[in-house]
């Protein structure tokens, strides 16, 4: 027990497995039901099957955002991809009469064309991350917004709605799906050199590449697997509300999704990666946002208390911030 | 000499062409394009975008970026509505007080990632959430404001008999002035620019690399609130989604206009024409009338990566000349 008490991975996810519990014992003192769980109809309801089901979108972009900020990179197109696979599963079930065991796979298939986009400027034309995926952000929605006319699509499909709204084994078919992708990654990262060349590249580019790491193909790897992720959630996020919503679905969940990353203990400059921590970073998230909603605070809230869980979070991972505690009369050196 | 000096003005330069080409063709294709008064709309209707994309050219130019531009701008739309409609404040008291607002702001975020040594990508990202989120937190809808009409009306600069420069415009030219003057003219403009291209040894030269990169921020904040009162005086009201996405615009416009994201080359006057093209793009899809609206979204990201890939272009031909 100490043994495992000791490793990195728990010595990273000691922080946000703390916040999660704080969050829940707040919980359990001031809301109503909150651990409380009923069996209906062979389902199970409660607040925390609720929390893993409305976070599932969140869990899928933080573990495609884990693996791209490993690389070094980030995703900020996470939103748009959703937004375009959505606007495609409306269009194909409302327009072309195609079975869904077809649609989701195009839906998919199109997310990874916009990961490989992504993956193609950062690996291949080695445009910095952030800017790459800045286009794809700006032009995502556009193109989403084209593909349904800016209107909003609505549907009535059972196997479609399945994705968002089904139940398997008496639990939300989107905990299926996020514990079968994290069982995805996890694999990848134990068990493939996948993994370990993806730490490579993040820890030192230069290094990985003159070891015959093929950097190029390691980042068009993973933009293109968070572009899948993303292409899920937006699947989950369409089929939940039963409608393509261009305009919102998705809107600042990129956002989250790396907050949910870098809350989990991966670090943005890259290297060793955590996708329990990530998953864990995401399930606080969304409890935080559905425990200021049970409160009665508005929603918007949330962004505030998202920016300063995310400063605070910086704050605590900087050496120069326990540089300036440990020693505070001290100027820094880079101070001119 | 001369040629190395081109060679760096190439982004600049195709950024120009692009921009000519785009209106004399718009000019010849649609009728009354060339007309005075759609130059003028060119820079009323996007003075908010200009003013903010001046700040943020100052912060990539020192080689960071600058996320919440827009939600700076709506915070201080909506706290300026508040202030002038509810409370009573006189406009004279308010201005100042919320552009004093979001200089804070913008320092402080400079503040974290400098002595922190946090990523000003995540920083500003953190704070495009406290802005938005304070801004909803105030109030969740728009309001009017009836008290500024008389300002605006003073501001404005007539041209000719039937034709004037509306106070919005002439804000944002005003600014652009005194921030081309700051960038090439002053010790702080050269430092901005060292910095931006090579910090360890603009620090080495002892340049005031701490000072002047809290200024920078503090500089983009005030140029957000800049623009979030310019938003208010253009729309007649206070509007907490004010500026939604427009960090992305205010970027591309930026790189549009030539300026490296890497940070230290650049020019204040290609940021003007970064927003020109992008007031063109948006009159021609109006003009041309059949065309869907979010044609503008998807050519701005095309557009954008067109110019990241000249940059990348010259950049690694600069790195092959010298090794």
């Amino acid at each position: 027990m100490t043994r495992v008490l000791q490793t990195t991975t728990w010595r990273k996810l000691r922080w946000p497995l703390l916040a999660l519990a704080l969050v829940f014992a707040f919980n359990l003192a001031f809301t109503r039901h909150f651990f409380e769980l009923t069996v209906r109809d062979g389902r199970v309801y409660g607040s925390v099957i609720d929390i893993l089901n409305r976070g599932a979108p969140r869990m899928l972009l933080a573990l495609g955002m884990t693996l791209v900020i490993a690389t070094g990179g980030v995703d900020l197109s996470v939103g748009a991809v959703m937004a375009i696979s959505g606007a495609c599963a409306a269009l194909l079930v409302t327009k072309s009469g195609l079975p869904v065991a077809a649609v989701i796979p195009i839906c998919l298939g199109v997310a990874l064309l916009a990961g490989l986009w992504n993956g193609l400027l950062v690996g291949f034309f080695q445009i910095p991350p952030i800017v790459a995926t800045l286009i794809l952000m700006v032009s995502g929605r556009g193109i989403a917004q084209l593909l349904t006319d800016g209107q909003i699509i609505t549907f009535e499909n059972r196997p479609l709605e399945f994705i968002g709204r089904g139940a398997f084994l008496g639990l939300p078919f989107t905990i299926t799906l996020v514990l079968i992708v994290f069982l995805i990654v996890l694999f990848a990262q134990r068990r493939t050199a996948a993994g370990l060349f993806i730490e490579a590249t993040g820890d030192n580019e230069t290094a990985s590449r003159y070891s015959a790491v093929n950097t190029r193909m390691v980042k068009l790897l993973v933009y293109s697997f968070c572009g899948v992720c993303a292409g899920i959630a937006g699947l989950i996020a369409t089929a939940d509300i039963k409608a393509a919503d261009t305009n919102n679905v998705g809107l600042w969940l990129e956002l989250d999704a790396i907050l949910a990353t870098v809350i989990g203990g991966t670090p943005l400059q890259g290297g060793r990666f955590y996708p329990a921590g990530s998953l864990i970073g995401a399930i606080l998230i969304q409890t935080l946002t559905t425990t200021i909603l049970t409160r009665g605070v508005p929603v918007e809230f949330t962004l505030v208390v998202n920016a300063l869980v995310i400063i605070a979070v910086c704050l605590l991972q900087s050496e120069e911030f326990w540089k300036l505690i440990a020693r505070p009369k001290r100027k820094p050196a880079t101070q001119a | 000499m001369n040629l190395r000096l081109l060679k760096r003005n190439i982004p600049f330069l195709a950024t120009l062409t692009v921009c000519v080409l785009l209106y004399a063709i718009a000019g010849i294709r649609y009728e009354s394009f060339f007309s005075a008064r759609v130059f003028v709309n060119f820079l009323s209707d996007n003075a908010v975008l200009g003013i903010a994309a001046i700040g943020l050219t100052f912060v990539i130019l020192s080689g960071g970026i600058d996320l919440s531009v827009g939600s700076v701008i709506g915070f201080i739309s909506i706290t300026t509505a508040l202030l002038v409609e509810t409370r009573g404040v006189p406009p004279v008291l308010a201005l100042p007080t919320v552009l004093a607002i979001g200089t804070l702001f913008g320092a402080g975020m400079g503040t974290l990632i400098h002595f922190y040594a946090l990523p000003p990508f995540l920083v500003t990202l953190a704070g495009m959430f406290l802005a938005r989120g304070a801004g909803f937190m105030l109030k969740l809808e728009s309001m009017p404001i009836t008290k500024f009409s008389g300002i605006v009306d003073a501001m404005a600069i007539p041209l000719g008999s039937r034709l004037e420069l509306p106070g919005t415009a002439s804000m944002f030219l005003v600014l652009l002035l005194i921030a081309l003057a700051v960038a090439h003219f002053t010790r702080f403009g050269r430092n901005v620019y060292a910095i931006g291209g090579n910090e360890p040894s603009a620090i080495l030269m002892g340049l005031p690399v701490a000072s002047t990169k809290v200024l920078v921020y503090a500089l983009s904040g005030f140029c957000s609130a800049l623009a979030g009162v310019v938003y208010t005086f253009y729309t007649s009201s206070g509007n907490p989604t004010a500026g939604t996405g427009l960090e992305l615009e205010a970027i591309a416009a930026v790189v549009i206009g030539g300026t490296l994201l890497s940070g230290g080359v650049g020019f204040l006057a290609g940021t003007l024409v970064g927003v020109l093209i992008f007031a063109m793009i948006q009159t021609i899809i109006t003009f041309q009338g059949n065309i869907n609206s979010w044609w503008t979204k998807i050519i701005i990201g095309l557009l954008l990566l067109v110019f990241i890939l000249l940059q990348k272009l010259i950049q690694s031909k600069k790195l092959r000349t010298h090794s």
